[in-house]
């Protein structure tokens, strides 16, 4: 399952807007690329040009050392060509056909029965696209895409349509199908939370470029550059293990520390996720009354001023980012070295669902 | 009453139907999808029959199928006959005259159709043309079905150019419009009028079956 999605291609929209983005992705390493970035982006433009929906004015696209694109050459393969099955934003499942026959549609009705088994659909298979919910419509359009055997999945903003509740519960299922289909996938998001919680790699694209290709923690952690830290605005970015469960809250055993946070339902490994500027630095020893139940001890790293922000690095058994305000990093003298205490409130702390690629 | 007449208009009428949903789904299916800067001509062209007087259009068509035309040269050499004064040539004028009336409701039909489930089709691999039969018609189905009945009822109505192209041959171009004309003209105001009478039935039963199709797709597909 080696191989790599190359991505360099140029389109010019009827509005002035250019997309231009060039990237590559290692598919063995990274089962779940998330596309990210603000809207108007261009990311579902790029979406569609992989999936041959949209054609780039120029450039080239290859996967897996097949070509699927080359301007220079004039060669296009069309969508059924590639066998990359595209996934709608409002799943666009065919409203004159029951559950069954939307998942039969392109793998015939003795596999789709499996699938519908196996997927959990069996009860609303006689059922018409209007009479089920949205998070099982996600799904169908899901198992109607994995019943036709792609070699890639392309998912535009899969949870969108989805209302908060069902959204996280969803989000889960959607990462566990998407790691057990072993069929590579990009995802196009915008939210932050999905993408720690789907991917595995990550693209920032802004006005219509790539600014940054890697890992979802590294990207998280070490952004290129500060737009790309404005858009992706989580900072820290850390795997935690649920140790306590109580009251609605959790305590999250990170690094040789524990951390509060509201608790989410999800199990196992996850992700603790904290915005730079929900950390607060304080020098006071001991347990002040407060209500802020996170008081992590750490030794200040790196200290640099950006404006009318500064920027700390701490090391808390865990790297930890701050961003407070330069002048009450002035007041409170803080400096490399020196140990002092981060503060969070609980409701900094989101968590997600870390679920690993087993090789 | 001119039964004979009324027979031959259904059979052409019927004719004409079939060959216009052969022509016309394609034509249609172009006309909603293509992305050609140039469309809008051939927009024009198959709205052509809506404006023009018959008389202008049964001319040309005239013209065109002329034993003398490369059309009826071909005509001549395939069949051994000759397209004017012909059932063929009524055909052919039939299908042109109705062309406008198949098309633009499939069109319209068609395009209501979200593009976004032909695109999902594609990416799960199904072609284009099996992508239209399992996705496009049945859900235009009734843009589909009145398409065919109003170039039905159009032809059975048409007059002018059915004139111009067939002349007034019985049991072969005299359709139940120049028979009731003919009644008119030799004052035989009885028999043009029980014909007439049936005509006007017919198009209503037609148009009432036309409209009522359209409102059952707004109680089961709503929003859709």
């Amino acid at each position: 399952m080696a191989g790599e999605l190359i991505c360099e291609c140029r389109k010019r929209l009827a509005s002035g807007f250019e997309v231009d983005a060039a990237l590559r992705i290692p598919l063995a390493a990274s089962p779940v690329t998330i596309l990210f970035g603000p809207s108007g982006a261009g990311k579902t433009t790029l979406l569609r040009m992989l999936a041959g929906l949209d054609r780039p004015q120029s450039g080239q696209i290859a996967f897996r050392g097949k070509r699927w694109f080359d301007g220079a050459e004039g060669l296009e393969l069309d969508p059924q060509q590639r066998r990359a099955a595209f996934l709608f934003q409002d799943y666009a499942l065919f409203p004159h056909m029951t559950v069954r026959e939307n998942v039969a549609y392109a793998a015939g009705r003795g596999r789709a029965e499996g699938l519908l088994v196996r997927f959990d659909l069996a009860e609303l298979a006689d059922r018409l696209p209007r009479a089920i919910s949205g998070g099982q419509a996600q799904r169908v359009a899901l198992v109607r895409a994995l019943a036709a055997g792609p070699e890639l999945l392309l998912l535009d903003e899969p949870l969108s349509a989805l209302d908060e509740a069902t959204r996280v519960r969803t989000r889960r299922e959607l990462r566990r199908i998407l790691l057990e289909c072993r069929v590579p996938s990009v995802v196009v998001t915008h939210d932050r939370t999905e993408a720690i919680a789907l991917g595995d790699w990550m693209a920032v694209m802004i006005d219509g470029r790539i600014r940054q290709v890697g890992p979802v923690e590294d990207v998280f952690r070490k952004p290129a550059d500060a737009v790309v830290a404005g858009s992706v605005g989580v900072e820290n970015v850390l795997l935690a293990e649920i140790v306590g469960r109580e009251a609605g809250l959790v305590t999250l055993a990170v690094g040789e520390r524990t951390l509060a946070a509201i608790d989410s339902g999800d199990a196992g490994p996850v992700h603790a996720c904290i915005r730079a500027e929900d950390v607060g630095i304080t020098r006071e020893s001991g347990a002040a009354a407060s209500t802020i139940r996170n008081r992590i001890p750490g030794v200040i790293r790196a200290v640099s001023v950006e404006g009318p922000l500064a920027r700390i690095e701490m090391d808390c058994s865990f790297p930890l980012v701050a961003l407070v305000t330069a002048q009450s990093a002035a007041d409170l003298a803080l400096a490399p070295g020196d140990a002092v205490a981060a503060v969070l409130k609980t409701t900094s702390v989101y968590v997600t669902a870390a679920l690993q690629y087993a090789q | 009453m001119d039964w004979q007449a009324i027979w031959l208009s259904l059979r052409l009428a019927f004719t004409t139907m079939v060959f216009l949903l052969v022509v016309g789904i394609p034509l249609a299916y172009w006309l909603t999808y293509s992305k050609r800067r140039w469309k809008f001509v051939v927009e024009a062209v198959v709205a052509l029959p809506l404006v023009l007087p018959p008389t202008v259009l049964g001319f040309y068509i005239l013209l065109a199928i002329s034993p003398r035309s490369p059309l009826g040269i071909l005509y001549g050499k395939l069949t051994g006959g000759m397209l004017p004064f012909s059932f063929g040539g009524l055909l052919v004028a039939s299908v042109l005259y109705s062309l406008p009336f198949t098309v633009q409701p499939m069109t319209a039909g068609f395009g209501a159709v979200d593009r976004r489930l032909l695109e999902a089709s594609w990416c799960l691999g199904i072609s284009r043309p099996a992508t239209f039969r399992r996705v496009v018609a049945p859900l235009a189905r009734t843009s589909i079905a009145t398409g065919a009945i109003l170039s039905f009822a159009h032809t059975l109505g048409e007059f002018g150019v059915v004139l111009m192209v067939g002349g007034n041959i019985a049991g072969a171009t005299r359709t139940v419009s120049i028979s009731i004309y003919d009644q008119v003209q030799a004052l035989d105001y009885s028999a043009a009028g029980a014909t007439s009478a049936v005509l006007l039935g017919f198009s209503f039963a037609v148009l009432a079956l036309v409209y009522s199709l359209q409102r059952k797709v707004w109680a089961v597909w709503p929003g859709n």
